[in-house]
């Protein structure tokens, strides 16, 4: 939030504590592109960030529709921030459109820049507006610039050798120069950017480099309304590092060949294109050079079939998707648990059922990963809950689905796919090794002895000889690993499946509270991407003197050894979830307590103000 | 042959597990079982790196008999699990084994791509034109009006042709045989085994108990020289017990005919000699029907190209010829980053 201690630096800057912009246009206005840009920039400035794309499913719907519009949000500051912000403190609409979807959430008395050079008759119309919103005194709460940032972009590339398609796409990098006087970014990292983007099309990075600097140059000359004035955001207290910017993407890929040379394997990535999922497909296929195969498969059913294909011969099988994907995948991952072998699915999960809304992020894949196949068929589950925590949580993946010879499903969210934070680099070297050993030994070998603690079976890979052997789906016997219909033999295999699983409970964390007393009042409990906003919410409930704790999730399955008698602690819990009421079922069922649900399906993140007045109000009851 | 010799010659038995076989007594599964057994022995298979990939079904259960390593997956999903083993680790010599049912219908699809992207793997398709495992259903390879206890007042759908799908799916080595030919299927599956890529056998077999003798009219012993033909790059297509009727394509058509030679002044030199690397051909040879036209056999198709696996490894050499891997601390400290103190 803006706050409103007119406080200036020595140039004259106001200093702010934090500020929250949304950029909002056309699908092809290039607004992931300038958020991007602006999130580089402020990362490197110094402030803590966290970004919110949304954008459309269609990847190019009809110019100038509200469903065509795609946004971008960053929240930067300070201080440690922990979500994008609830509203914005600035709101760029690029045309009729992007105001019509995004001026409500606008803080009252916010700063509204407006391309008038798309605000034209047509537009106006397309938009649904019945009159024109800059004439009626709709936006007179609003601290109104309007620029005619079309017309500006066209006379900032004039003399360059560009089409006029080509000079009105840089209308964006117009914006994100004059965005980045008003915020005292560094336009640097941008030009070097997008002369490495353009290295071959030197006109369009000299266009649209001209756009970005006439942008800034107008906020220096151009006499804007007394009220706007420019901002500083001095830097955040963070830990001392390095930092970089990262998406829960970026840092899944790096944890999955962490923990692969961790165990010693080779990643092989058998995967089938669906939204948000594939850019880990991307990312993956971009380092060959640490051995990684990625496949991408004739569908959701071959990518998981090929992974695990290629654990049988001794990869590190992995797979991703979405929903949709993984309820294609679910009878493989049955095949996986009955015949034990290594496999990561990550799970990008999006808004469901079926399709629904793809782009659009979820937590409603819980029950499909914890209860979601045929048969007894536990594996365990993860839930990542921000872009750091992904590198940990696909690390802890590698460890248990090869400590323990099983699948393990990897819940991340579409959420934490796209947003940005900076992320201080861990060390590889403080992650403890856990090779594989592949058995080799022939006396008294069968393919499914296992280990006394783990209960995990010894893993034979084809090459080694004399070990010879055939698994598959039907019930092996516990004593030979060959085919077995016997009842007792499947009663006692699928007891000791359960506990296989069950066991890895004494190998992880005690569950620990983020925030707040062990015991009391209240204990607000999430997985996933809500870390954040429940932080926050919380604590602002404890600063006011309110008995509340966070707790959050990891370990969907198995629950940590104590989080039951942690729960039973608390007079209330409350659990928020983006979804029906997944994890409140979970808990309720497994320790009897009244755990109350608190459910957002809308397919957007909590806001912070949201959660607290429900805590509060939960609180009265 | 890239497969290691193992320290002394296998027999066929050394390659049988100690598993008991749990095909109906009299099932073509148990000659073809054989005939692979035989061919790994004479190829001097290593058992250590040879594994076989199965789907579902009657055929599927093939894995269990060899004393080699082996995946009973999941139905129709073979060709894809088979696609992970042998990109993990190309050394391997990897069979896929289904039926009709398994890699024509459930799996059909897999069937398609893994012949398309010509991954060095064999695919053996054991067509019984029936469901067997699930009490003798029709299948997709089923003749039209086929009665089965889901129809029956007979099919109405048409069947697919196993070879001329493959064909179809671009597949660079297709051949056909029957299940008790166990003079040829040896030698056929080692010809499989020594094309590079995807090679796809289509084994004509029995289901005794649900569609028994579904061949009989060209596999019985009476009626083979007239109902089979032999494909032979390079050789005349000839068939019948002299060897006195032949192929040939019709004047002035895109169509075979059946001729006698010596009859309506056919000679020899009429005859259409087999081009294994001809698709179009193929495709015609593998679409011929009884009873107007003897049923191919032998290499139908032939046309080795590159195989995707070794496709995929050399990649993986170049780029880490080109940007070898740096340790995962500097992978992630590349691109903007900042410093806090």
């Amino acid at each position: 939030m803006a706050t409103q201690l007119k406080e200036t630096d020595e140039s004259g800057r106001e200093i702010l504590d934090s500020v929250v912009i949304r950029f909002a246009g056309d699908s092809g206005d290039g607004m992931q592109l300038t958020g991007t840009q602006f999130t580089q920039s402020t990362a490197l400035m110094g402030n803590d960030l966290s970004t919110f794309p949304d954008f459309p499913a269609e990847i190019r719907a009809p110019v100038g529709t509200t469903y065509g519009v795609s946004a971008f949000q960053i929240n930067f500051a300070s201080h440690i921030i922990k979500t994008p912000g609830d509203a914005p403190d600035v709101l760029v609409a690029m045309n009729p459109a992007a105001l019509k979807v995004h001026l409500k959430d606008l803080v009252p008395g916010g700063t509204l820049i407006i391309n008038l050079g798309a605000f034209n008759d047509r537009n106006i119309e397309k938009a649904g507006y019945t009159e024109n919103p800059l004439e009626d005194g709709s936006l007179e709460s609003y601290r109104l610039i309007e620029i005619d940032i079309s017309k500006m972009t066209l006379a900032a590339v004039d003399g360059i050798d560009v089409t006029q398609k080509e000079a009105l796409r840089a209308k964006n990098l117009w914006t994100l120069g004059l965005m980045c006087w008003m915020y005292d970014r560094d336009r640097q990292p941008t030009i070097d950017w997008l002369n490495q983007r353009f290295g071959k099309l030197p006109h369009i990075a000299e266009a649209n480099i001209a756009a970005l600097n006439a942008g800034h140059a107008f906020g220096e000359t151009a006499e804007l309304p007394s009220e706007i004035s420019t901002y500083v955001v001095p830097k955040a207290k963070v830990e001392p590092g390095i930092y970089r910017a990262v998406t829960g993407v970026e840092t899944t890929c790096w944890g999955l060949l962490t923990g692969a040379q961790k165990a010693g394997l080779n990643i092989f990535f058998g995967s089938y294109p669906i939204t948000p999922a594939s850019p880990l497909l991307h990312s993956l296929s971009n380092l060959k050079q640490y051995g990684v195969v990625t496949f991408q498969a004739e569908d959701e059913i071959s990518a998981v079939c090929s992974a695990l294909g290629a654990s049988y011969a001794g990869s590190l099988g992995i797979t991703s998707s979405s929903g949709p994907g993984v309820a294609l995948k679910s009878e493989a991952l049955g095949l996986a648990v009955v015949t034990e072998l290594p496999l990561i699915i990550v799970n990008f999960q999006r808004a469901g059922p079926s399709t629904g809304m793809p782009t659009k992020t979820e937590q409603s894949d819980l029950y499909q990963s914890v209860f979601g196949r045929n048969g007894d068929t536990p594996m365990p589950v993860i839930a990542a809950s921000t872009a750091s925590d992904c590198y940990d949580c696909a690390i802890e993946a590698v460890r248990l689905a090869t400590k323990y010879m099983t699948p393990v499903m990897y819940l991340n969210e579409g959420f934490l796919a796209n947003a940005a934070e900076p992320w201080k680099l861990p060390d590889t070297d403080d992650v403890e090794p856990f090779p594989v050993e592949f058995a080799s030994e022939t006396e008294g070998f069968h393919p499914y002895l296992r280990d006394e603690k783990t209960l995990g079976r010894n893993w034979a890979i084809p090459g080694t000889p004399g070990l010879e052997h055939r698994i598959g789906g039907i019930e092996k016997d516990y004593d030979s690993g060959n085919i077995s219909y016997d009842s007792d033999n499947h009663h006692k295999m699928t007891k000791v499946r359960a506990q296989k699983i069950l066991g890895i409970a004494d190998d992880i964390p005690e569950q620990e509270v983020v925030s707040g007393n062990n015991s009391g009042k209240m204990a607000v409990v999430g997985w996933g991407s809500t870390f954040g906003a429940i932080e926050q919410a919380t604590r602002r409930c404890q600063e006011d003197g309110l008995d509340v704790s966070h707790i959050h999730i990891r370990y969907i399955w198995p629950l940590a050894r104590n989080l039951g008698d942690l729960l039973k602690g608390f007079d209330k819990i409350l659990v928020p979830e983006m979804n029906n009421g997944q994890l409140v079922t979970l808990l309720r069922s497994e320790y009897l307590v009244p755990a109350e649900s608190l459910a957002q399906i809308t397919g957007q993140p909590f806001k912070v103000a949201d959660l607290e007045r429900e805590i509060r109000s939960r609180l009265e009851d | 042959m890239n497969v290691q010799s193992p320290p002394e010659s296998l027999k066929p038995n050394d390659y049988a597990s100690d598993q008991e076989v749990r095909w109906c007594p009299g099932c073509g599964d148990y000659a073809i079982v054989k005939a692979v057994q035989r061919a790994l022995s004479n190829m001097g298979a290593d058992p250590k790196n040879t594994v076989f990939v199965s789907g579902i079904g009657c055929a599927a259960r093939f894995p269990y008999y060899m004393a080699t390593y082996g995946f009973h997956t999941i139905h129709g999903r073979a060709p894809a699990v088979a696609s992970g083993v042998k990109l993990a680790n190309p050394d391997l010599d990897v069979w896929v084994i289904g039926g009709d049912g398994d890699m024509l219908s459930i799996g059909g699809n897999h069937t398609l791509h893994v012949l398309r992207r010509n991954i060095d793997v064999q695919v053996l398709l054991f067509n019984n034109e029936i469901y067997g495992l699930t009490k003798g259903q029709y299948s997709p390879t089923s003749k039209v009006g086929t009665r089965s206890p889901s129809t029956p007042a007979g099919s109405v759908d048409s069947p697919v042709s196993a070879c001329v799908y493959a064909l179809g799916c671009n597949a660079r080595f297709v051949a056909r045989s029957v299940d008790t030919n166990l003079k040829v299927l040896p030698g056929l599956m080692q010809e499989a085994k020594e094309n590079t890529g995807a090679s796809f056998v289509e084994i004509l077999q029995n289901c005794i108990v649900y569609n028994d003798g579904v061949y009989s009219s060209f596999t019985d012993k009476a009626n083979v020289a007239d109902g089979q033909i032999v494909c032979e790059h390079g050789k005349p297509l000839l068939f019948g017990k002299e060897n006195e009727k032949g192929l040939r394509m019709m004047a002035g058509k895109m169509e075979l005919e059946v001729v006698t030679i010596g009859e309506n002044g056919v000679t020899e030199a009429d005859i259409l000699i087999h081009d294994e690397t001809n698709r179009p051909l193929a495709l015609m040879l593998a679409g011929m029907q009884p009873p107007n036209f003897p049923v191919a056999m032998g290499v139908i198709f032939r046309d080795p190209g590159p195989s995707y696996d070794a496709a995929v490894y050399e990649q993986i050499a170049e780029v880490n010829e080109k940007t070898p891997a740096i340790p995962i601390n500097e992978l992630m400290h590349k691109g903007k980053t900042w410093t806090v103190v």
